[in-house]
């Protein structure tokens, strides 16, 4: 868009069937690519010697509710720490079926990040091992960051969630029992 | 007389740390798999401080949203002053005077400086070293009053302005940080006596929440974590913003990865601060500290009560906020913690899209199960000190 980018040049040769848009608006690297086949292609920007992106920076997402189609878009930033470069890599993503292939096979980071994508935004990630809410609980209902949950929303009160097979909760047990028995032993005698 | 040693058949035991924990300078839970006191695994629950940092960006003007970033890492507010700002100056497309960009350096560095004393120091003085944690502490207070002086606050600074600075800095700054660093560098040397060579500390610290290169990769640690392991990156030399490009300094590189080498990268990188400070302030250009754009920057106070045009300028400033073209930019600087990258999305309106923060100390977390498993449940205080979370920006 602004100036020819070796980079982008390289990945579009490269991946022409995969990237749907590129540009490089204030000098950030940008494509937008779609979501069939993501963790492969996250796989050859890995591993390919010449882009080498060996570094996950950042996952996010963005809702633009209204202003695009499809609604949300899942945002890469990827960097190189041999060469130097930064790439961000965009995933449109629709809203009926908002789901992704998880990276954390390519990088173990990508754990809490994705996490942190499906608590605000509710995007699922395909193949996470563990995805659970992280910075909200886990009663909370709907999703924070979404353009359509308003910022004044109240959220119910929930009730105390119930502590089992704890220490303390042994602990008192046996005393109760301790307690009962001696009782017990009394009534008899 | 020969004893056998018998295996004792364990239970694994779940324990519960925190939220509220007195030797966790956070809040934060951990829950614990032991088997005796060894960690066998570890499952890290943040968000105690989650208040919406980036909902409530979205409510705000552009200039509204710096005093939320005050709010991040509260150890060095300076910092993600710059950086947020930085980041939305490279959507406006527009370049600081050469003044204003020293003094980013000068402030930053301060800050920085600031947020690894309070790590060194709350480190050590959880570990029972508390001379040095109230010698730091000094040491911290020493820099903070030069904060204070320059921004009038000590820790909601709000000083970064896009496009500038709120105001110059003040007539005997060379003095002030002459006579502080002066203090501070005794200071550091006697806490290295102190601990340096002390066999309690290092028993402690050495060795614990080993992680290697390639794992500190896989997770995308970045700062005094990532640097511990022997992996130069660092954003000031990477990718050199503001005038970081002329300055010297050294990129302190541990060898293990342990927290007795977080703790002395920390330590030197103090000093490399220092050196750049100084560097700074002998070649601190004269000129503005303010781009003179009526787009971006207030009108002086003398034009606003005495012409329309400077009133409207305010009032449009105030109320619409600054005009950022739409697009969307990523900015990292290198905070106290690693890097500080701010993504941000402008629609074109006065006010942001989107802003995320890349939080350091959250990936810094991420991968504390890793650093800590295997190890005793004492061995979590120096290992969680030593990533230095902090909550204002872990939990947003």
């Amino acid at each position: 868009m602004e100036r020819v980018n070796p980079t982008i040049e390289y990945l579009q040769e490269k991946f022409a069937a995969k990237i749907l848009d590129s540009h490089a608006f204030r000098g950030d690297d940008t494509i937008v690519i779609s979501g069939a086949g993501l963790r492969e292609f996250f796989r050859s920007l890995k591993e390919d010697p010449k882009l080498d992106f060996n570094f996950l920076t950042d996952i996010t997402a963005v809702d633009y509710l209204g202003k695009k189609e499809p609604r949300f878009e899942v945002v890469y930033h990827l960097y190189s720490l041999l060469l130097k470069h930064r790439l961000r890599i965009k995933v449109p993503v629709p809203e009926e079926d908002p789901v992704v292939e998880s990276l954390t096979p390519l990088w173990r980071g990508a754990d809490w990040l994705e996490r942190a994508v499906w608590d605000m935004f509710g995007i699922r990630f395909h193949g996470h091992p563990d995805l659970r809410r992280i910075l909200l609980y886990e009663e909370f209902q709907g999703y924070p960051l979404r353009k359509d949950y308003p910022v004044n929303q109240c959220q119910p009160l929930v009730p105390e969630r119930e502590v089992q097979d704890t220490f303390v909760d042994q602990r008192s047990h046996n005393k109760l029992m301790q307690l009962q028995h001696n009782i017990g032993a009394k009534s008899r005698s | 007389m020969k004893t056998t040693v018998k295996e004792l058949p364990g239970e694994t035991m779940e324990l519960q740390m925190g939220p509220s924990h007195p030797a966790t300078h956070g809040t934060i839970k951990f829950n614990l798999k032991l088997e005796g006191e060894k960690v066998l695994d570890c499952d890290v629950e943040v968000g105690f401080l989650h208040r919406g940092f980036a909902k409530s960006c979205e409510q705000a003007t552009w200039t509204q949203v710096i005093p939320y970033t005050d709010r991040l890492n509260y150890a060095s507010p300076l910092i993600n002053n710059v950086g947020y700002a930085m980041a939305v100056e490279k959507l406006l497309g527009i370049e600081t005077p050469p003044r204003c960009r020293f003094i980013r350096v000068i402030v930053s560095e301060l800050s920085r400086i600031f947020d690894h004393l309070t790590c060194c120091g709350m480190s050590a003085s959880e570990l029972g070293a508390i001379t040095v944690g109230f010698y730091m502490m000094e040491a911290r207070e020493l820099i903070m009053r030069i904060v204070e002086a320059v921004t009038g606050a000590r820790l909601t600074v709000t000083y970064v302005r896009i496009g500038g600075l709120k105001h110059d800095l003040p007539h005997d700054f060379d003095d002030q940080v002459g006579r502080a660093f002066e203090k501070v560098r005794r200071i550091l040397a006697d806490c290295d006596r102190l601990l340096s060579r002390n066999r309690i500390f290092i028993d402690r610290v050495s060795n614990v929440g080993v992680i290697s290169k390639e794992t500190a990769l896989a997770y995308g640690l970045t700062g005094p974590l990532l640097r511990a392991t022997g992996v130069s990156y660092d954003v000031r030399k990477a990718d050199p913003y503001l005038v970081y490009n002329q300055m010297e300094f050294e990129v302190p590189l541990g060898v293990k990865g342990d927290n007795y080498d977080r703790f002395v990268v920390r330590i030197q990188e103090i000093e490399q601060s220092m050196r750049i400070v100084e560097q700074a302030l002998k070649r601190l250009p004269p000129g503005p500290i303010m781009l003179e754009d009526p787009r971006i920057a207030l009108p002086e106070k003398e034009k606003v009560y005495n012409s329309i045009e400077g009133l409207m300028n305010h009032f449009k400033l105030i109320m619409e906020g600054i005009k950022v073209p739409p697009g969307e930019v990523y900015f990292a600087v290198e905070g106290g913690n690693g890097e500080l990258g701010f993504y941000i999305v402008s629609d074109g309106g006065g006010r942001p899209y989107r802003i995320r923060v890349r939080p350091p100390s959250f990936i810094g977390m991420s991968a504390f199960h890793e650093m800590i498993k295997g190890h005793m449940v004492a061995d979590i205080v120096p290992t969680f000190g030593m990533i230095n979370m902090i909550g204002g920006e872990c939990d947003r």
